[in-house]
């Protein structure tokens, strides 16, 4: 594999993991503070993407569109978890699967009553070239346009966390919630606040993704569950975890797309190279999520104690 | 009242909601012989639903313009949505065979999704008439008289590319596919007729997204020509990051006529402009069905039609033409199968006749995206047609005659 | 003495006779009012509640919340279709298989897996079942996503022609028989008693003296092992065999079965995959959008009826 091609690669893993951090980020301090297993949090990278992709159309501008997306999507997920989400707090684990699992039922639908089962979504022309990185390398500036979003959200949500006092009682809250709330954090609004920055968040990649992908009833399914692996392996209740396990996950799969299917080749017809090698990958991120429960359950960068 | 008592009571109660339901399903009737019934399935959702909308919509059409009939006799077609799902399209086609008793099955996109399906067709001795998938196992071993094609076999857009990239001069080229049985029908058939070497034969997950790791892939190899077979959602999106990833400006890119039809045009635009493909039918052919096809489809819908459409539309003429043949007599198998194979109806793509397999014998041209007379991106015929009277190579290997 | 469950339904066999005598009527009636399609639904309502029942021994009686049961589903399918495919159909050795590699499948994952607890037990099933689930898409040589076609079914000798859809619907009966009047025995039995015991509170358990991790597991592998035979079952209904069975929102749609029907009650698997499936069945005959219609009954069971159908059938317990 020639440089130039490991440089475009490893760009392409970037991209995908900066996104996937974007919604384990949020699902990650949900899981962690609330102690909620919320499946519903794909549905809000699905009506984030829907709403923007409505606006782009609406006012014909995509950058107004995205910006107007992100925080409707974020009160939306507020007025969810004030209402419903609050009650299953207190209730076991199983009962939070399959409340939230209802609840992607009922957000797929009711996506699909409002806007149909699919919307199209262009990326703006401006973005629609390549840009030349080095010579003999070009990359689509729509991708770079991805990846510099989500470094500078990366960042921010670091500062936030580690730095404001808005943070504390979050990384307080993922510590240790019954210590928090004696020591007089009103943990309501914090849940509140924290679940509308996940869903805006989500709301985020959704809207960037959609051009890339399509915006389509579902499409927050396969994503979800990649988003619990890469939780799981970072460390629940942590967001620098999040941004590891992301960017693993994310180099993993493009491997798995491109180096595994060439090692494949040398032995196996195309059609079964072709099929073996991403499916040995997503089998790789899975053993790793199943080694670090074993070992290591609080994960790689453990919020809690 | 005692447990026992109450939970009796309870226990009727619950039979009685259940025979209830029952009513509310309303179990069919018994079946009517004065009419055609045919059942539609096809993916009607999703990003690649632009073809079983075009398929529908010109199925659709031709029952209009006959009056709603088809044969002389009242048509009912029950359209569903297989959701790209090959498990949902096999029970929707065992709802319509089993519950709904339909004459003929048709409309399925996707040979994935087709070949799941049709052995409830075949068990059930319903005939399939394909408006689309036809893969190479049903054209050869596993040929089924109850299968008819009136599509082309799937292999044959990209014998025609191949036989053209030859022509061209190619000598080295990539090739991409979906990985399924279409997608493995189409590299072969280019395989078949193109004489250069193959740089390297990519099959990527059928449904499948986001290229940015293929295309890494494609820059770094420095094709001669590009060969892929993506339709729906698949090329629209990889048609569209080609161009962003810079690669339009050094790759010649080839596509059969699934790549480059009005579905992927509409939202691609011009970049598609002077994209070369493949196909046994373009707006632009000369005959008085065609135009008339073509208008009427524009009249309708506001929108030109695709070759997935017309295929919709000469499906239903055929079954049209032979409920006519049959006068009726829908019951007797053998006579339907004769009447398919010996159907005399004008399809929108000139001459028609079926192969001894019921795959369809025909023309393949080059096509060309440029604008027509109103400024809109269309496929116009290039030149003298690449092939004629063209079969399929896995004919011999049928047991039918 | 178990404390949380309401004691099982199945004492009651007037409940049962009936609903024995109304199944075995139930194809007649359908061939009477030419309406074969609804044998195979039924057909199909029977498989799920099988697999939904296995899924009930973990969760109900065990306390075990597996996120990644449909993984034995598929694994039972694929171990009879297979073969099948390559020309051995013999149902006894087919079925047996099934069970054995669904089984042994169980002992690993379970070995493992229950060595964890609470979220993470959930999390690691889950992991597990998607490995599965690549692996199946991964061996195209067997379909891959595309799937198998299976062009015979089962061949159990004895002229039974299971292509014949009165046929199957009264072997899927049978084995849904067999597996809940077996599921009563084995909630009674001291085994039954003991895991009970062990969802209730397994440190207690555990300083009673029951060697909790073993029961666990034997537990996860008698219910893998069930789950294949649903499995087995599931690839003759339909013909057809794809990685999709293993899926995480086929785990999903078993666990909402049990929650529908009553988590651990005896009748709690066929009462929920009845309860889903005729849902389905009668929903999308009025409106495309039924799956809205199912996500607010299922929340509202969730958050106001958790015990399920069953629970609002049997008598309420006082608490002691």
């Amino acid at each position: 594999m020639s440089g130039l091609l490991l440089i475009e690669q490893s760009l392409n893993g970037l991209q995908f993991g900066l996104m996937l951090f974007l919604l384990a980020a949020g699902l990650t301090l949900v899981f962690g503070i609330m102690d909620m297993i919320n499946l519903a949090h794909g549905s809000m990278y699905m009506v984030g993407a829907f709403v923007a992709a409505w606006l782009v159309e609406l006012t014909g501008s995509f950058v107004i569109g995205v910006i107007l997306a992100v925080p409707l999507t974020g009160l939306f997920g507020m007025a969810m978890e004030s209402t419903l989400l609050r009650t299953l707090y207190a209730r076991d684990h199983l009962s939070q699967v399959l409340a939230t699992f209802a609840l992607i039922l009922i957000l797929n639908e009711s996506v699909r009553m409002i806007w149909g089962s699919d919307l199209p979504m262009s990326a703006p022309a401006a973005l629609a070239g390549p840009v030349e990185l080095m010579p003999g390398l070009s990359y689509p500036a729509y991708r770079l346009l991805i990846i510099a979003v989500g470094l500078l959200l990366a960042l921010a949500l670091y500062v936030l966390v580690a730095r404001t006092r808005i943070g504390a009682l979050v990384r307080a809250g993922a510590s240790n919630r019954e210590m928090a709330m004696t020591m007089g954090v009103n943990i309501a609004r914090l849940f509140t606040a924290v679940f509308g920055v996940g869903a805006a968040l989500c709301a985020v990649a959704g809207a960037l993704l959609g051009p890339l992908f399509a915006v389509q009833v579902g499409m927050g399914e396969s994503i979800l569950i990649l988003a619990f692996v890469v939780i799981v392996i970072g460390g629940i209740g942590s967001v620098r975890g999040a941004l590891v396990g992301s960017l693993l996950v994310g180099m993993v799969d493009t491997l798995g797309r491109t180096v595994m299917p060439h090692l494949f080749r040398e032995f196996l017809p195309p059609q079964m190279a072709s099929a073996a090698g991403p499916a040995v990958a997503s089998v790789i991120v899975y053993l790793l999520m199943a080694v670090v429960l074993f070992v290591k359950p609080e994960g790689l960068f453990p919020a809690r104690g | 009242m005692s447990v026992r008592h109450s939970f009796r009571l309870r226990s009727l109660t619950a039979a009685c909601a259940a025979a209830g339901l029952a009513g509310l399903w309303g179990l069919a009737p018994a079946q009517a012989a004065d009419k055609v019934k045919v059942g539609f399935v096809s993916t009607l959702s999703g990003p690649s639903a632009g073809l079983g909308v075009d398929i529908r919509d010109g199925f659709l059409l031709a029952t209009k313009l006959s009056g709603g009939k088809l044969g002389g006799l009242p048509a009912e077609v029950i359209v569903s949505d297989d959701q790209f799902k090959p498990d949902v399209g096999k029970q929707l086609f065992e709802k319509n065979i089993k519950r709904d008793k339909v004459d003929f099955m048709t409309g399925v996109v996707f040979s994935n999704i087709m070949l799941a399906s049709v052995p409830e067709a075949f068990s059930s001795k319903t005939f399939y008439i394909s408006p689309n998938a036809a893969p190479s196992n049903l054209a050869g071993k596993e040929c089924n008289p109850f299968f008819f094609a009136v599509s082309w076999p799937n292999d044959a857009y990209h014998e025609a590319a191949g036989a053209h990239a030859t022509r061209k001069g190619y000598k080295n080229a990539y090739l991409l596919a979906p990985n399924y049985q279409a997608g493995k029908d189409s590299l072969a058939g280019f395989k078949r007729h193109f004489k250069g070497k193959i740089g390297a034969e990519v099959y990527t997950k059928l449904g499948q997204l986001d290229y940015s790791a293929e295309l890494a892939e494609i820059r770094a190899a420095k094709p001669e020509v590009l060969y892929v077979f993506l339709p729906g959602g698949m090329g629209i999106n990889f048609i569209k990051q080609f161009v962003g990833a810079g690669l339009s400006k050094d790759t010649t890119l080839l596509v059969p006529g699934f790549g480059s039809d009005q579905d992927i045009i509409r939202p691609v635009g011009d970049s598609m402009l002077g994209l070369f493909d493949a196909a046994h039918w373009a707006l632009d052919l000369d005959n008085a069905a065609n135009k008339k096809f073509v208008a009427e489809f524009e009249k309708e819908y506001k929108r030109l039609p695709s070759l997935f459409a017309s295929q919709g539309y000469d499906a239903a003429l055929l079954i049209d033409a032979a409920v006519r043949d049959l006068k009726g007599r829908l019951d007797d198998k053998d006579a339907v199968r004769k009447a398919l194979r010996t159907a005399k109806f004008a399809s929108v793509r000139g001459d028609f006749k079926f192969n001894s397999n019921h795959y369809p014998i025909q023309n393949y041209y080059l096509r060309v995206v440029g604008k027509d007379g109103q400024g809109r991106l269309v496929n116009k015929t290039l030149g003298e047609p690449i092939f004629r009277n063209h079969g399929d190579a896995y004919v011999q290997d049928c047991s039918m005659k | 003495m178990t404390m949380a469950a309401p004691r099982p339904l199945a004492l009651n066999t007037f409940a049962a006779g009936l609903a024995l005598a109304l199944a075995i009527a139930f194809p007649f009636a359908m061939q009477a009012l030419q309406a074969e399609f609804y044998i195979s639904v039924a057909s199909r309502i029977g498989i799920y509640a099988i697999a939904a029942t296995s899924l009930n021994l973990l969760l109900g009686y065990g306390g075990l919340v597996s996120f990644g049961h449909a993984a034995f589903f598929g694994i039972g399918a694929y171990c009879v279709g297979v073969p099948i495919a390559e020309g051995f159909a013999n149902g006894w050795l087919g079925f047996a298989l099934a069970m054995a590699v669904a089984g042994a499948a169980a002992l690993a994952i379970g070995a493992i897996s229950l060595r964890t607890r609470g979220v993470y037990f959930i999390m690691i099933t889950l992991a597990f079942a998607q490995m599965l689930y690549y692996l199946a898409n991964s061996i195209k040589a067997y379909g891959g996503d595309e799937g198998l076609n299976i062009t015979s079914r089962s061949d159990f000798g004895f002229g039974l022609d299971l292509k014949d859809d009165t046929t199957f619907y009264f072997v899927v009966l049978v084995v849904l028989a067999a597996v809940l009047t077996g599921l009563r025995r084995l909630v009674s039995s001291r085994f039954g008693r003991a895991i009970q015991a062990i969802r209730d509170d397994d440190v207690r358990a555990e300083s009673i003296g029951y060697p909790t991790f073993r029961f666990k597991l034997l537990l996860f592998v008698i219910a893998g092992a069930i789950g294949g035979l649903a499995g087995a079952l599931m690839v003759n209904q339909q013909n057809y065999v794809n990685p999709s069975l293993l899926y995480w929102t086929q785990s999903g749609t078993l666990m909402i079965m049990v929650i529908l029907g009553g988590v651990g009650t005896v009748w709690g698997g066929l009462i929920g995959a009845a309860a889903l499936l005729i849902l389905e069945e009668t929903l999308s005959a009025y409106t495309v959008h039924w799956q809205f219609y199912v996500g607010w009954i299922l929340l509202l069971v969730v958050l106001f009826a958790p015990r399920g159908l069953a629970g609002l059938m049997a008598r309420r317990r006082p608490l002691p």
